[in-house]
């Protein structure tokens, strides 16, 4: 019971996180047909900002800062590359956000060096909330549940309650139409990579101090975080989230459940011995894969489900 | 001038450069270092390549060897076998004498190979491989090779220090290493020693985790404590290091921590100050060894780099491989590989330190003293600004680690 406590917040806090990073994606993936891979790169770009803006002026005034200088970035990237790129169809913008992404990750260990840097959580929040168990659960995650939370909800009223919102959703369905009515197509792309963009740099701020903020952060969070867009599903927020609380949960409980095929086997009557064929595979247990099961049912799902949770359409 | 004679012209200058380079390239002793120097460990290799350099200018300023100056040629593996053999061929291209590489037993294994095909089929144009921290005990035992010279203790080593610095009190410890070459022969390793040394110590956790997979380690931290494990044994590095104890110290766990490598780049910070009186690591140098001893000049030496960079010493290992190539090649009277390496075997230093250490003959395995740092408050250097360091709460001596080996070395006749 107390593991299960632990590692159900623990899951969800990832998940949360996971959610932050993802939920930009998604939107840009959606919107444009853009698989960016440049993405995590904002994700640690935000991670760096706050470092350097909390030196000098704080924690605070980088929660703000840092996530609409990423997002100023995204929307230069957007109007002076991306729309150029786009040209030439998606393979075109596919090698060039890759590009990008290798770009950002030299340009950050060139200018912060290739040491991880001690950005850490601000004293305000630096104490254990409550201990469970024996177990303390330090404020800090608490407030990255509280600031990834009120995005969800920032997000979902944006897209379904205001003007703007609508001709997002009508653009993303129908750009031709909605161009013709007189809407800026263009600029509400724009709009919207720069709003991802700073999402993404958002996760940054508060996922820096939580995880480690080093130069290969961009290079371990960008393929799970595909995982989670295309098992959510396109063009779908709710599905999104699931898929992110999904993920953190199942990354977590995979660590605890010390379970082998061998062990769902010896159920059914069938004893593993160092004889049988595939013994090492059967025995290998679940923690020692745990990172892979997200790729695992990516690739499920591809096969099984093309458009994903609750996509609307085929990946 | 008409466009023919500029092009001479510009020729003639060519080969100029390219001679008056290669006269210049006959005064110094090449040696070819090649780590990850790109991708997610690249933080390790940059690390190692400053502090080999810095070491290197302070060696040429005692007068390097024979006369000739030692010269650092660094190639970037990116932490694949493949790359490394690509730079061993160049290395060998070029003539240099030695090559070095510290980062990844994979690796090393692929170069032990490489350079045993290389001598055999090059008898002119030898080349010594020294290892500067590939640890598997695997390579001065069944893999030993007369050109491979190691210059770090094995994991094997390294366990039984782990394991001879727990204290009585603790019974229950938890394991978790990294899922290959290295991880598994530590966790093999301290097995072994926990069930020689302190058969009292319940092992309530085993586990290997995916290299460089694992974003947050809170359910590992749940885990462990679930177990009721007094202590976390762990040989990890890198990412997968910090992570884990910085996860353990957010968690507020009551644990202690034993690994081999959190004091280098990136621990300290990762770790901080919650980690105080809870970390110790088994480590070749602290900066905080010469000032306890009452070392001035090897303090000097040390601070003299902190003050040029921004991150800690931790390398005292790699001046004692330029101190050792140096007498080697002093001793050879020549930088001839094979000569070199004959002059290597069994040769015996009194590192910068004070203590004695040999180049085992029998496996040309460096056998030196050994620290048990804790990461503490009130140091006189501490560590990446964090204001703890290390302090040494254990020296162990040369001879009380010299484990035995089973290498059947193979000498060349000339």
């Amino acid at each position: 019971m107390e593991v299960f406590v632990v590692s159900l917040l623990n899951g969800l806090v990832y998940g949360m996180l996971l959610f932050m990073l993802a939920s930009g994606l998604t939107l840009i993936l959606s919107m444009m047909g853009v698989l960016n891979f440049a993405h995590a790169s904002a994700y640690m770009l935000g991670a760096y900002f706050a470092y350097t803006i909390s030196q000098y002026i704080g924690f605070w005034p980088a929660l703000i800062i840092a996530p609409v200088l990423c997002g100023l970035i995204g929307a230069a990237i957007e109007m002076w590359g991306l729309r150029r790129v786009h040209r030439n169809g998606h393979i075109a913008e596919l090698l060039f956000t890759f590009g990008l992404a290798l770009i950002i990750e030299k340009g950050v260990q060139m200018t912060w060096g290739l040491l991880p840097v001690p950005y850490r959580v601000p004293e305000l929040l630096d104490f254990p909330l409550f201990r469970i168990y024996g177990t303390q659960f330090p404020a800090y995650r608490a407030f990255m549940l509280l600031i990834s939370a009120l995005m969800f909800g920032a997000i979902w009223l944006g897209l379904t309650r205001t003007r703007i919102g609508l001709v997002i959703q009508a653009a993303l369905t129908h750009p031709d139409m909605a161009s013709a009515l007189g809407h800026n197509v263009p600029r509400i792309f724009t709009l919207v990579f720069a709003a991802g963009t700073a999402l993404a740099g958002l996760a940054g701020v508060i996922g820096g101090n939580y995880q480690v903020t080093e130069p290969a952060m961009a290079f371990t969070m960008g393929p799970i975080v595909f995982v989670v867009v295309v098992f959510g599903g396109l063009g779908s927020l709710t599905g999104c989230f699931i898929a992110s609380i999904l993920m953190g949960l199942i990354q977590t409980f995979a660590v605890v459940f010390d379970v082998s095929l061998a062990d769902l086997l010896a159920k059914f009557g069938y004893v593993v011995t160092k004889d049988t064929p595939f013994a090492e595979v059967l025995t290998v247990t679940l923690p020692r894969i745990g990172a892979l099961l997200p790729f695992l049912m990516m690739v499920l799902i591809l096969v099984f489900r093309p458009r994903g949770l609750m996509g609307t359409r085929d990946t | 001038m008409q466009p023919g004679k500029w092009l001479t012209a510009l020729f003639a200058i060519a080969v100029a450069l390219a001679s008056g380079s290669h006269a210049w390239g006959q005064q110094t002793i090449k040696v070819a270092y090649t780590d990850p120097l790109s991708g997610p460990f690249a933080q390790v290799g940059d690390a190692n390549l400053k502090q080999m350099q810095y070491i290197i200018d302070y060696i040429n300023a005692k007068g390097g060897a024979l006369g000739k100056k030692f010269e650092l040629v660094p190639f970037d593996n990116k932490s694949q076998p493949s790359d490394a053999l690509i730079a061993l061929k160049s290395a060998t291209d070029q003539n240099m004498p030695f090559i070095m590489q510290c980062s990844g037993s994979n690796i090393a294994a692929a170069l032990i190979d490489a350079v045993n095909k290389h001598n055999d089929r090059n008898p002119d144009n030898r080349i010594i491989y020294l290892n500067c921290g590939a640890v598997a005990p695997e390579l001065t035992n069944e893999q030993c090779s007369f050109w491979h010279f190691r210059f770090d203790l094995h994991a094997a080593m390294k366990a039984e220090v782990m394991v001879r610095a727990l204290p009585k009190d603790v019974t229950k410890v938890y394991l978790i290493n990294q899922d290959y070459l290295f991880g598994q022969s530590v966790q093999r390793e301290v097995k072994n020693f926990l069930g020689k040394l302190r058969p009292d110590v319940q092992v309530v956790g085993d586990e290997l985790i995916p290299l460089g997979k694992i974003k947050d380690f809170s359910p590992y931290i749940t885990k462990i404590k679930a177990s009721g494990a007094q202590a976390l044994l762990t040989g990890n590095w890198g990412p997968d290091m910090n992570l884990l104890i910085k996860a353990g110290v957010d968690a507020g766990a009551d644990l202690r921590y034993y690994t081999f490598y959190a004091h280098l780049a990136g621990g300290p910070t990762a770790i901080g100050a919650g980690g105080d009186n809870r970390v110790l690591a088994v480590m070749s140098f602290g900066e905080n060894v010469a000032p306890e001893t009452g070392n001035a000049e090897a303090e000097a030496f040390t601070k003299g780099f902190r003050d040029k960079h921004k991150f800690d010493f931790s390398a005292a290992g790699f001046r004692t491989i330029f101190e050792y190539l140096q007498a080697a090649v002093n001793k050879a009277g020549s930088v001839d590989p094979t000569k070199v390496a004959f002059a290597l075997e069994g040769l015996t230093i009194k590192d910068f330190l004070g203590f004695e250490t040999t180049m085992r003959k029998d496996d040309h395995q460096l056998i030196s003293e050994y620290f048990v740092g804790t990461f503490k408050k009130g140091v006189k250097y501490d560590a990446e600004g964090t204001g703890l360091g290390w302090a040494t709460s254990a020296t162990v001596l040369a001879k009380d680690i010299d484990q035995p080996n089973t290498c059947k070395m193979k000498r060349p006749k000339s």
